[in-house]
């Protein structure tokens, strides 16, 4: 078995200096109720005295402490738990839950972008082609991933690869989990919005299946860049939003201090998210955040993954195509918004392929035919005062 | 020149003097506007609201509104200084116009086309639920009537006041325009200043010809954004149409005096516009 840096797999000695500085504020309480609970377990084992008693009592105090604090999380909280260092990650996922991973590097043009992860898995006996942001673990790899966000060759790299995954018939996975795309002189060079642009515009017409998965930080464009698909699913406690709570309190409140309002107001979390329609699946973690038992959270997501495989193999792909165009077309559309189809309905005839009629369009309006075409204003320079 | 003589010039009233952005001269407000609002000593292309976007564009008379039901709604319940609801009241007065997104049917010399035009006065041109769906829409219409789409861009991005709502009407506007391409739909994107964030970032880049307006600011992240994370001055130019155009992201930059111009030529080398300027018996009846 391989060695885990997960808080449950580790020597207890080890634990109580991880919970420190990592934990939560909210968590405090369940911090006390565990350490008591650890002095007495410690107790138990040197004394001759019966204290099942007590450590019943402390146990289920502990799990109905974690119950209660995780089943009331603020919008923040759940930021928190889902930026929490020992929850698992693109790698972990890949570690744990992926059966002979053969890692693709590059996107053939510029370089090899360390924030997303590609490779060929096996997830639950499923052969896919899997992408996703990599945040890394150490403070080395950290910097080396940008902490998750990721460059334009990032994003061509997830494209060349995804379209590699299509050739060789296999579902493509993207486990998302990024604060947002890199903000930087160099990615603005090489075009980070139209890398991203690109992805979204293509990942409608590849033809095989397309899981997504918000496994912690689903960050704006850099996160839409992977995340157009068939199936898309949010960790329990994940995020997904148009701005991280930070960046949207720093432009309304002009301070991050009001990053507990704005994640209130984004309906940022994964229940918000589904209550808007605009995502398939919550996928629970255990009690206490999918850090407080990596294993158990990333074998639920492994069998989600693989059991919506298997439902949408049985899809034509065509169909499935037509789908994931009219998921995203009508995605949480307004009521107003079907009148303005019927407006364009009776504007129009049937919707015929472009460019191959004979017929001219009818679009002029009487009163313009034979009109002559304007001129144009002036010189380019203008004329001087 | 005395400090107070220059004061009293700026606070002319009656707006009669506009004041460049570009080199801060003052400019006769009349000769600006006929001028298209571009400097005429510097050349600077200010930002112009949809309604002049298209009085410039379109062939005169021809310009028909679509789709001006579709009205914005708070369906977060979004406070910040004011409630979401609210800004859109006053964003409504402000600008006569019910979201940031004007489409419609018209003419350019002559061919027709679908024409859809961000409007910055707008809440600054941000794209939610209905920009997006506006812009689905055009490009639908445009699919349809088997005419090219042209999109003229001002933003800052997606509206945050709407959450992932407006985040997903990136993919929203991508889909129909991966739709209208695959079935051989011809589109125009024109950049212009500032064109930023979730526009960029989606329909905006992935259009069959990308043209900008000169030293328009085009980019993913705002400058401000960058600045905040690499500490460092930006260089001289940076994400301006100039830049881009060097670097290989756009693929040409136009003048406002010249761009319908461009825009007709460009499409009469489409399928659906080689054959304009039709002989004028054959589009009297149809």
């Amino acid at each position: 078995m391989r060695e885990h840096r997960f808080h449950a797999a580790m020597p207890r000695k080890d634990r109580k200096s991880i919970s420190g500085p990592t934990a939560l504020p909210f968590k405090k309480p369940i911090e006390d109720v565990r350490s008591r609970l650890e002095e007495l377990e410690e107790l138990a084992g040197q004394t001759t005295h019966d204290l099942s008693e007590e450590l019943a009592f402390y146990r289920d105090r502990l799990e109905r402490l974690t119950q209660e604090i995780y089943g009331e999380l603020t919008p923040w909280n759940r930021v928190q738990v889902a930026r929490h260092p020992n929850r698992p990650l693109t790698s972990d996922f890949v570690e744990h839950l992926c059966a002979d991973f053969v890692e693709l590097h590059g996107d053939g043009y510029y370089g090899d972008d360390r924030a997303i992860l590609t490779g060929l898995a096996t997830i639950y006996g499923e052969k896919v082609l899997l992408v996703g942001h990599r945040k890394g673990k150490s403070t080395k790899e950290r910097l080396a991933c940008h902490f998750g966000s990721a460059h334009p060759e990032g994003y061509r790299k997830a494209l060349r690869k995804m379209r590699l995954g299509e050739r060789l018939g296999l579902p493509i996975v993207c486990l998302v989990n990024t604060p947002g795309a890199y903000p930087g002189v160099g990615a603005e060079e090489r075009g980070q919005a139209r890398a991203i642009a690109e992805n979204i515009f293509e990942m409608f017409e590849i033809r095989t299946q397309i899981i997504v998965v918000v496994i912690g930080e689903g960050g704006s464009g850099g996160a839409l860049g992977i995340a157009v698909g068939d199936h898309i699913a949010m960790m329990e406690n994940s995020w997904y939003s148009v701005i991280s709570p930070e960046g949207c309190a720093s432009i309304l409140w002009r301070s991050a201090d009001g990053k507990e309002q704005a994640a209130e107001a984004l309906k940022l979390t994964a229940q918000d998210m589904q209550g808007l329609g605009l995502v398939d699946e919550i996928l629970p973690e255990p009690v206490g955040g999918a850090h407080a038992d990596p294993r158990t959270a990333m074998n639920g997501v492994g069998e989600a993954i693989a059991a919506r495989i298997q439902a949408l193999r049985s899809v034509p792909l065509d169909e499935l195509l037509e789908a994931r165009y009219q998921k995203f077309r009508r995605i949480a559309q307004l009521e107003q918004a079907i009148q303005a189809e019927a407006e364009k309905a009776a504007n129009t005839g049937p919707r015929e392929v472009l460019g191959d009629s004979d017929e001219s369009p009818d679009l002029i309006p009487e009163g313009r035919k034979g009109v002559p075409p304007r001129r144009t204003p002036g010189s380019p320079r203008g004329r001087r005062l | 020149m005395g400090w107070g003589l220059r004061r009293k010039k700026k606070d002319m009233p009656g707006g009669l003097w506009t004041k460049c952005k570009g080199c801060s001269a003052m400019i006769y407000t009349k000769e600006f506007a006929q001028n298209a609002h571009v400097c005429p000593k510097c050349g600077f292309h200010h930002t112009i609201n949809a309604r002049t976007r298209i009085e410039i564009t379109a062939d005169p008379g021809t310009f028909a509104e679509k789709f001006t039901d579709l009205r914005p709604r708070d369906r977060l319940g979004f406070v910040d200084k004011e409630p979401y609801a609210e800004k859109i009241e006053n964003a409504q007065k402000k600008t006569g116009q019910n979201d940031a997104c004007i489409a419609g049917t018209c003419e350019i010399e002559g061919i027709p086309v679908v024409l859809a035009v961000l409007d910055f006065s707008f809440m600054g041109g941000s794209m939610g639920e209905i920009v997006g769906e506006k812009l689905a829409c055009a490009i639908e219409l445009a699919e349809a009537n088997r005419v090219p789409v042209i999109i003229f861009s001002a933003s800052g991005g997606a509206r945050m006041h709407e959450g992932a709502i407006s985040l997903m009407q990136m993919a929203k506007t991508c889909a129909a325009l991966n739709h209208y391409r695959n079935r051989g739909g011809v589109s125009i994107s024109v950049l212009t200043n500032p064109t930023t964030g979730g526009v960029t970032a989606s329909f905006a880049s992935v259009c069959d010809f990308l043209i900008a307006e000169p030293k328009a600011l085009i980019g993913f992240a705002g400058p401000r954004v960058i600045q905040n994370t690499i500490r460092q001055e930006l260089p001289e130019g940076f994400q301006r149409s100039e830049f881009l155009l060097e670097k290989g992201q756009i693929d040409s930059i136009i003048d406002r005096h010249a761009l319908r111009g461009q825009i007709a030529t460009i499409l009469r080398y489409t399928p659906q516009g080689r054959d304009y300027p039709k002989p004028k018996t054959a589009t009297a009846e149809s």
